[in-house]
């Protein structure tokens, strides 16, 4: 049977670990975080003392082992148990900045910045969207440039997501013509002279999850912080497509489930007409939608991400939990934030603050309509 | 310092605990089972003691097998290996037989150090610690907030009602922690990875030297004979303050005889 790979003693422990973790660490202070615009660096620290960075890293990077499934158990429990996508996006951010860096094999570029990070003791980034360049990944303009030990790195990259209090960018930079060939990831350090965080983006959601825009000026990083070959970054960042897309789409049915979670306890205390709202056929009718649009879409996420764990690759799979989790979160933040009512529309109803993070989920890591053209294509229409 | 924790499964927190029907235990199948959470810091305590200063910390519990789970949440958090007493005649067991059968099963592990918490959640008789001291014939050092090793003796600051006592013993010696002596660890998930090849032995009654007719419903010196559901809240009662409720108060308080 295939559900038993998401619940063996092992997973259901990490389950557990993950719940204690955010009701005792995160639920208390989300708010705090919320109107702060960023999590603290003491949080990192907790999480890495739990080893809850590390999940699917190796243990040679410094990372705890286990797979996608972990990963994905780790952070659907965090979302069941009252955190935010938001949260995870910051929290875990080193999900999409190391693993170029892991993957590289790169000794060095490992010790320095890969081990640190899953030790909670460094923040990084990944800077790949400039301000006029985001779903064509391949119109970035941000330039390298070769001058004997060095690259000389100018240009602009816009919403990265913890760069305000990012140690170090892996930031996708020109090193030469070819839309493609010509793209290369290089780690910088944020101390470097001409690097600079020009703001900090106020969002609709998302809000403790700090996003800035960054300027590289004549910005000198050595060679060796190259990741991987030069020219190799296209297909580096096309690797981690899968495991990005099945992390967001872990994030769409995790939220939904947290919000029908909030909405069915909302309706069964609200009392209206005399009886309490979940004594209306058309809300119950309404919760079995909300229902149907969570279990589907986790049934085929997690149908999804274990075949990710076995090996296979799955553009089109992976792009179409994506999208459906996305839909299905969307439909149910708005159907929670309906049935609270008035409560649903203020500020501190949890749900609102869900309706507001869901907002990102169909834009960020590949467009809904960008995954739409890659599912086409990989079915060959 | 070799180390052995006790560690007992109790029935969650925070879920409403029933009492079986026909035998007047604890009903521990219908509840989810955790650590019960003073445990969390003995575990924490021998996990401190042995990373300064070497050995092995060995878990053991009595119970029934979903206590299992348990074990492993204290291998996770770094425990080297656990003792696990389960037979069906230790069931229904008092304090007395609990800690009869718990140092029965210490008799086959190597220890210099006993850690327990003061007490258990659901149970809350508070007395294993000392019962179990005095059939070891060893130290009792409890209701300890702070823990100091020495070369053969054991200095603990043993919690008051207005301060702290400074206790110390030489070892074996059998110490219960208070929850301000620590802040538990989280088991990293590496550690339950780990876990898993960690060894664990079961102890059966006859494994462990453990008589069947002093332990279990039959073998438990105190017996319970009956119980009650606690009666629901009284509705309160409603004072309105009209300039009096000061007065009011004060005549409330004389007669419930408060004052
Ligand atoms: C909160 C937040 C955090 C982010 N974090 C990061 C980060 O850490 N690192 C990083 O590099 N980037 C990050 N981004 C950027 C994000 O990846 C981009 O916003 C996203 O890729 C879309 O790019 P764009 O904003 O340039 O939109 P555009 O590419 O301009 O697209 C605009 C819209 O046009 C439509 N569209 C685009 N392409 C097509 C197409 N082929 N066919 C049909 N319609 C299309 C879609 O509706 C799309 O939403 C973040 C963004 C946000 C809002
Ligand atoms: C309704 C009811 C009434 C009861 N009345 C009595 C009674 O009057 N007298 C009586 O003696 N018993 C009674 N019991 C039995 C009781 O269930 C306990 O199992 C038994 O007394 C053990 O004590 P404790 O859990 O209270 O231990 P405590 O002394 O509170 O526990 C202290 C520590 O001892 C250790 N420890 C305790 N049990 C274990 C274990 N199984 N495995 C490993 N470590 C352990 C733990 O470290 C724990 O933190 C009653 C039970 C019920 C359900």
């Amino acid at each position: 049977m295939t559900a038993d790979v998401w619940s063996t003693p092992e997973r259901v422990a990490l389950r557990a670990l993950a719940r204690e973790f955010t009701v005792r660490e995160v639920v208390p202070y989300l708010d705090e975080w919320e109107a702060a615009g960023e999590l603290p660096r003491s949080l990192h620290e907790k999480a890495a003392a739990a080893g809850l960075l590390g999940v699917a890293f190796p243990e040679t990077a410094g990372g705890q082992g286990g797979n996608a499934i972990d990963s994905a158990i780790l952070s659907e429990e965090m979302l069941y148990a009252g955190a935010s996508s938001g949260l995870l996006a910051s929290l875990f951010t080193h999900g999409i900045a190391l693993p170029h860096i892991v993957g590289s094999g790169n000794a060095e570029l490992i010790d320095r910045y890969a081990k640190p990070t899953l030790a909670g003791k460094l923040i990084g980034a990944l800077a790949v969207t400039e301000p006029d360049a985001g779903s064509d990944v391949a119109g970035i303009r941000t330039r390298a440039v070769r001058d004997g030990d060095t690259y000389v790195v100018n240009g602009a990259k816009t919403f990265i997501t913890s760069s305000t209090r990012a140690d170090f960018v892996t930031t996708l930079v020109r090193t030469g013509d070819d839309p493609h060939h010509g793209l290369s990831l290089i780690v910088v350090d944020t101390d470097t002279p001409g690097f600079s965080v020009v703001r900090r983006l106020d969002k609709m959601g998302w809000l403790c999850s700090d996003t800035g825009e960054l300027a590289y000026v004549d910005v000198r990083v050595p060679a060796s912080q190259l990741v991987g070959a030069e020219g190799s970054a296209f297909a580096q960042v096309a690797r981690n497509f899968a495991s990005e897309r099945l992390g967001l789409a872990t994030h769409g049915y995790g939220v939904a489930s947290r919000a029908l979670d909030l909405t069915v306890e909302w309706v069964r205390n609200r009392t209206a007409f005399g009886k309490p709202l979940i004594g209306k056929q058309v809300v119950r009718h309404k919760l079995v939608e909300m229902k149907r649009a969570v279990e589907v879409s986790r049934v085929y996420a997690h149908h999804v991400i274990e075949r990710h764990a076995a090996g296979e690759q799955l553009f089109a799979e992976a792009a179409l939990a994506k999208n459906q989790c996305v839909a299905a979160c969307e439909f149910v933040v708005n159907e929670a934030v309906q049935l609270h009512g008035g409560a649903g529309y203020m500020r501190g109803t949890e749900v609102e603050r869900h309706y507001r993070d869901a907002r990102i989920l169909g834009i960020g890591g590949g467009a809904t309509e960008v995954m739409n053209d890659l599912i086409a294509k990989a079915l060959g229409w | 310092m070799n180390i052995v924790v006790c560690v007992k499964q109790v029935p969650d927190t925070w879920a409403e605990k029933k009492l079986s029907a026909t035998d007047k235990t604890v009903d521990r199948e219908s509840v989810d089972g955790v650590m019960n959470e003073l445990d969390e810091y003995a575990v924490e305590e021998a996990l401190r003691i042995k990373e300064a200063s070497g050995g092995e910390v060995t878990v053991l519990t009595m119970g029934p097998d979903k206590s299992v789970e348990t074990i492993r949440k204290a291998l996770s958090m770094g425990a080297d290996k656990a003792v696990h007493l389960v037979d069906a005649g230790l069931h229904g067991s008092d304090a007395l037989a609990t800690s009869y059968a718990l140092a029965k099963a210490l008799g086959t592990i190597e220890h210099d150090l006993v850690i327990l918490g003061v007490e258990s959640t659901d149970a809350r008789m508070s007395v294993v610690p000392a019962m179990l001291a005095e059939r070891l014939g060893a130290a009792q050092l409890t209701f300890a907030r702070k823990v100091e090793v020495g070369d053969g003796t054991v200095k603990i600051e043993r919690l008051t009602d207005t301060g702290y006592d400074v206790v110390e013993a030489p070892t074996p010696a059998v110490i219960s922690v208070v929850e301000k002596i620590n802040e538990p660890r989280y088991p990293s998930f590496k550690g339950i990875m780990a876990a898993k090849k960690k060894p664990l032995t079961t102890l059966t009654l006859a494994d462990a030297g453990i008589e069947a007719d002093k332990v279990g419903l039959g073998g438990s010196a105190t017996t319970v004979a009956d119980v009650a559901a606690r009666p629901p809240k009284q509705a309160g009662q409603i004072v309105k303050d009209e300039g009096d409720g000061g007065t009011k108060l004060a005549e409330f308080l004389a007669s419930q005889k408060f004052v």
